[in-house]
């Protein structure tokens, strides 16, 4: 079917998607680099001229890029862990056939339709306020000290809320690669001697791996980018501002345009690192 | 040892009986087939044997102890599945050591056993392979294999030919049954192939709907079918059934001839039909005779060569010897 003729058209046909595509994503992307080699102080002068690499040396030696690395490395890892445990055994509960099996289902799903920022904001006012929260109900209850989440345990807060928010997508995924496995397989395993542990340890959990990896990686790219659960909960202070909320601050905060754009060029050479994983996996999966 | 009994052995799913309160008993070292037509209920009972279902009444001992409610893997039982169920993500030699590493053996004992398997089953170059590289019928072996090492007391086979093209099953079948000969274990297997059934049993179990038809060995089937169920499925082709006139004369409501037991002749015989459809397979030659005012043709075995064709005159004369008589029940009379 693939003449020169048609191939011609089809590239007539898909020109406008790619075009606009392009525009989106080169705009922007020319765009900070330009400013990254700029000093830009919009409320102080505007833009000052050309200062090669600065703006790069200065974010990085700034005192809060290390610490910003590290909270962000903690926020990324400790979601994916908690979603990652959490979602396979969920997966596999969800597995078991049950009365209300497609009404719980959704309802587990239905996290992920939340807005972020309405979710923070959810979480923040009606679970974690030391005094009319949940928790602090609970706690209270108990007897016991209700502890105030977003200053006291601000970075271990956060990490739950956005668990919350990631927990139902790895669950999904992992549901369905769950399904796919040969039940056949388990009935061999179960013949062959081994016990459930045995059976989750050496055919669930190995069938999963590709599923697993797939969930670490997509969610890595979107988690590197997390900023609304931060700016409704601490604003970034109390040790959770992570690299993200650090080029917001240096351009908004700080008013520092080219300080901020050398910050998200950072992201963007971070972001790619990691696309690069995802593509080769996912074709690798693709192929299989 | 493999002596496997079934005492009153019933199994429902949700209100559905599927298997009818049911008696069989296996000896060591027989391979028995549990044949019939799908949805049988075969599949089900050889998997509460293995125990993957549980029962709901009544007993199965397996050398004597009651095995009823004793686990899968506590029952010395080895399966070998319809889709083989390898670990995909496991080397051959991994898969077949599988149930050794289970049994927590050591690493030594587990080495020997799997070399000595994978040389009966020719597949020491494979071993390092993963089953995605394999073709169907290594597939089918390294399943068989994973059976082998845990020297069961006996083998259950799920229909395990049926994925495989038709050269290669008939070469696997001899396989198969040359295992049991050297092996003398115990063997149960389960096919809807009648001529799986009788090319490889010692005794064949014929289901129907959850009903044991018969058991006997293959000749005896052949022989003296019980009912009329069991004399249609086995046999290739399938047996003539003849009712109304001539079943009359022989004081029968049905009577059933195989196509072998059919003399055909070009000029002479009781019957006199044309043919409809002419097989010719050079050994042997299939007829399909239209027979004036009867509902169904009837099927005829020839010698190979016979040169007739669509369209010609036939007379047919059968073997009185070899008729099948059956009653309004469907039972063998006499």
């Amino acid at each position: 079917m693939a003449t020169q003729h048609s191939r011609s058209a089809a590239r007539v046909m898909m020109a406008p998607a790619v075009i606009l595509l392009l525009g989106w994503m080169l705009i922007p992307l020319t765009m900070t680099l330009w400013f990254s080699f700029r000093r830009f102080l919009p409320l102080r002068g505007g833009d000052l001229g050309w200062i090669g690499l600065e703006n790069y040396v200065r974010f990085v030696t700034s005192s809060s890029f290390w610490p910003a690395v590290q909270t962000t490395l903690v926020l990324v890892g400790g979601v994916l862990l908690i979603t990652v445990v959490l979602g396979v055994l969920l997966a596999m509960l969800l597995d078991q056939p049950m009365w209300g099996q497609g009404v719980v289902r959704i309802l587990i799903i239905a996290p992920f339709f939340v807005m972020p920022t309405v979710s923070a904001l959810v979480w923040k006012n009606m679970f974690m306020d030391p005094v009319n929260g949940l928790f602090a109900h609970l706690w209270q209850a108990f007897g016991a000290e209700p502890i105030v989440w977003l200053s006291d345990a601000s970075l271990f807060s956060i990490v739950l809320i956005v668990s919350w928010q990631w927990l139902p997508f790895a669950t999904l995924i992992l549901l369905t690669a769950i399904q796919s496995l040969d039940s056949e397989q388990l009935e061999a395993a179960e013949m062959d001697g081994a016990p459930p542990l045995s059976r989750f340890g050496f055919i669930i959990l190995p069938h999963l791996s590709r599923a697993i990896t797939i969930v670490i990686l997509i969610q890595t790219i979107f988690l590197l980018s997390i900023f609304a659960e931060i700016f409704v909960t601490t604003g970034g202070a109390f040790g959770t501002r992570t690299l993200t909320y650090m080029i917001f601050q240096r351009v908004l905060e700080s008013q520092n345009v080219g300080l901020g754009s050398a910050g998200g060029v950072y992201a963007i050479i971070l972001a790619n690192i990691v696309a690069i994983f995802l593509m080769r996996i996912v074709g690798r999966n693709l192929d299989a | 040892m493999g002596r496997i009994v079934l005492d009153r052995v019933k199994k429902n799913f949700e209100q559905v009986t599927v298997i009818p309160p049911l008696d069989l008993e296996i000896n060591d070292g027989e391979f028995v087939v549990f044949v019939g037509p799908s949805g049988c209920g075969k599949s089900t009972l050889l998997r509460l044997i293995a125990g993957l279902e549980d029962v709901t009444q009544g007993t199965i001992s397996i050398d004597g102890n009651d095995a009823t409610d004793v686990p899968p893997a506590k029952r010395g039982l080895a399966m070998v599945f319809q889709s083989y169920a390898l670990y995909p993500h496991m080397s051959v030699r991994k898969n077949i050591a599988f149930p050794l590493r289970m049994a927590k053996l050591d690493k030594a004992e587990q080495d020997k056993r799997v070399e000595q398997a994978a040389d009966v089953l020719n597949l020491t170059d494979y071993l390092d392979r993963r089953p995605g590289q394999l073709s169907g019928g290594q597939r089918q072996r390294v399943a068989i294999g994973r059976a082998i090492v845990r020297e069961p007391a006996a083998f259950l086979f799920d229909e395990p030919l049926s994925n495989l093209d038709a050269a290669l099953r008939v070469g696997m079948r001899l396989e198969i049954s040359e295992l049991h000969k050297r092996l003398e274990t115990t063997m149960i297997y389960v096919t809807h192939d009648q001529v799986e059934a009788m090319t490889m049993a010692d005794k064949i179990v014929v289901l129907h709907a959850g009903v044991i038809e018969q058991v006997g060995s293959p000749l005896e089937l052949y022989r003296s079918p019980r009912n009329k169920f069991v004399a249609g499925f086995i046999g290739s082709p399938k047996m003539n059934f003849l009712a109304g006139e001539e079943a009359g004369k022989l004081n029968a409501d049905t009577v059933g001839i195989r196509p072998e037991h059919i003399r055909a002749s070009a000029s002479e015989g009781d019957w006199v039909g044309r043919v409809g459809v002419s097989e010719h397979l050079g050994s042997d030659t299939f007829f399909h005779v239209h027979v004036e005012d009867w509902p169904q043709p009837v099927t005829v075995r020839a010698g190979g060569e016979v040169e007739m064709y669509h369209g010609d005159t036939i007379y047919l004369t059968p073997d009185p010897e070899r008729i099948h008589r059956f009653d309004a029940q469907g039972l063998r009379l006499g």
